[in-house]
């Protein structure tokens, strides 16, 4: 089985703890004058997103988590999970609701993801930074209004709720952050 | 870490190296008036200080016709220099670099700057002064307030333990309950458990006001320190902290060559205990001190660290011109 030693710490590696999955978030080498020295690290639980800190003696040896982050195409949900595809290969992975969590209101068919696997399993799925979407329902468009920087809720394809300006009407294509949930312009039918 | 730029550039800016410059030219002009010798030794050498604490880097090649082929590169130039004072240099000093595997973090790198001393007749105590009075002339413009106290007592005021006699169960339960995340998965000796206690708990308050120095150590933390018998035995040796940072190391030096085998041996089982390379004892060393090792005291003091604390910086490659990463 992989492992780590101490002296490989760093930044983003992925370990195994107490049967789960952690990435190092921080690495601290300790050493007194003459004796034992120690890496205290901050890490985070890769199901959880919890971050605790844990105390190795340096020199010991930790498992390696077998974690990876591909791109994959999301192609549609059938209420048992959401179904990814790998482009190369068109090899399909499903993810649980653990997974998706609060991403699956921003996951539209086609659009490409970043997945974290865990054992070749969907661990967690990240929507593109980016995404254009229909809005189904939003109040009627104040026609003219486009100065005064109100806005109004709006119902997206996905299901996600944005605020978008006030002249905005179903139906229309909009861009928005999947970061902030923030809504960036109108959108083309081609973009 | 300072933030990447190009990694062609100096990770340290022009006033640091004016420092170090500056730094080193200082303590030239405190050992030549004391009358202390520089002197240098080599890097390289056939044997090296089989401390399991420390990882001695190592080189291959043949660098004579006979010898052996394996180098190892110096962690200190301890050994070298004893020999120098056993053939009767008198007092010496040394500036070099030093190397240690597995050693990287936000205080420590690979490869750095040590200034060793050794005063044949002086006691720990009037090393210490002296280790204070540089560091003054070094540091003018801080006040550095001395403070000394004695390892046990540390222990004992700042975390209710005895050093030499709590269970190394009971040092676990203290880093437990100071909040140690994962203590309870370590399998420590009782040395193990006060270095753990003694890097988070203690060392981080040490020196704030000026410079402290711990001293007397347990014995089976002498490393190439005398042992005082008695009913307490202690290692007759200080550490320094400035600032949360260990910056040195002294002894009242070991100079029985018996004694020094006897622990070579005991460190030597230590690292094949524990799946370490196994090293070559410094016979030369040991001969040196069968001949005669004037009565002593050395400290070796780390002068990248000392940089840090006398610019305030925050990690120590904001004082090396190219950090390990991108030498």
């Amino acid at each position: 089985m992989a492992s780590y030693k101490t002296n490989e710490f760093k930044g983003g590696l992925k370990i195994m703890l107490d049967g789960d999955p952690y990435t190092i978030v921080e690495n601290e080498f300790v050493k007194p004058g003459k004796g034992q020295a120690f890496n205290r690290v901050k890490v985070r639980n890769l199901k959880t997103g919890r971050v605790v800190e844990r105390t190795f003696r340096s020199g010991d040896s930790v498992e390696a988590a077998d974690v990876m982050e591909t791109d994959l195409q999301y192609l549609y949900n059938d209420g048992d999970g959401w179904h990814f595809m790998d482009t190369d290969s068109f090899e399909q992975l499903t993810a649980d609701p653990a997974a998706v969590g609060d991403s699956a209101k921003w996951l539209k068919e086609q659009d490409m993801c970043r997945v974290t696997l865990y054992n070749g399993a969907p661990l967690s799925v990240e929507p593109p930074n980016f995404v254009v979407l229909t809005v189904t329902q939003t109040d009627p468009g104040i026609r003219g209004d486009t100065a005064t920087g109100g806005t109004k809720p709006a119902t997206l394809e996905t299901g996600a709720v944005v605020n978008v300006p006030l002249f905005l009407e179903e139906g229309e294509l909009i861009r928005v952050d999947t970061r902030t949930g923030q809504y960036l312009s109108r959108a083309k039918d081609d973009s | 870490m300072p933030e990447v730029t190009d990694p062609w550039r100096p990770c340290a800016d022009l006033p640091a190296l004016r420092a170090r410059a500056r730094l080193l030219a200082e303590l030239r002009a405190f050992f030549a008036e004391r009358g202390v010798l520089e002197v240098e030794t080599p890097i390289l050498s056939a044997a090296a200080n089989p401390d399991p604490a420390i990882e001695p880097l190592h080189l291959d090649a043949a660098l004579t016709g006979d010898g052996p082929r394996r180098r190892y590169l110096q962690t200190s130039p301890e050994f070298p220099m004893k020999r120098l004072l056993a053939a009767g240099s008198g007092p010496i000093y040394q500036v070099c670099k030093v190397f240690r595997l597995d050693e990287r973090g936000r205080r420590h790198h690979p490869e750095f700057t040590m200034l060793e001393w050794y005063r044949p007749g002086f006691s720990l105590d009037e090393l210490m002064d002296e280790v204070a009075l540089l560091l003054r002339r070094l540091a003018p413009t801080d006040p550095l307030p001395v403070a000394r106290i004695r390892y046990r007592d540390l222990f004992y005021d700042g975390l209710g333990v005895d050093p030499w006699r709590t269970s190394p169960a009971a040092l676990r339960a203290v880093a437990e309950a100071r909040g140690i995340a994962g203590a309870g998965e370590l399998d420590l000796d009782r040395d193990g458990w006060l270095d753990l206690l003694l890097c988070c708990c203690l060392e981080p308050e040490l020196g704030c006001a000026g410079l402290t120095f711990v001293y007397d150590y347990p014995p089976s933390q002498a490393a190439l320190a005398r042992v005082m018998p008695g009913e307490r035995p202690v290692a007759r040796r200080f550490e320094l902290y400035w600032r949360g940072l260990e910056l040195a190391n002294g002894f009242d030096e070991l100079a029985d060559a018996a004694e020094q085998r006897r622990r070579f041996r005991q460190d030597l089982a230590v690292r094949a205990a524990r799946g370490q390379d196994a090293l070559p004892a410094d016979e030369h060393l040991l001969a040196a001190l069968a001949y005669g090792l004037p009565a002593c005291a050395g400290v070796a003091l780390g002068l990248d660290r000392l940089l840090v604390c006398v610019l305030g910086a925050d990690h120590i490659d904001a004082v090396l011109a190219f950090p390990v990463e991108r030498a």
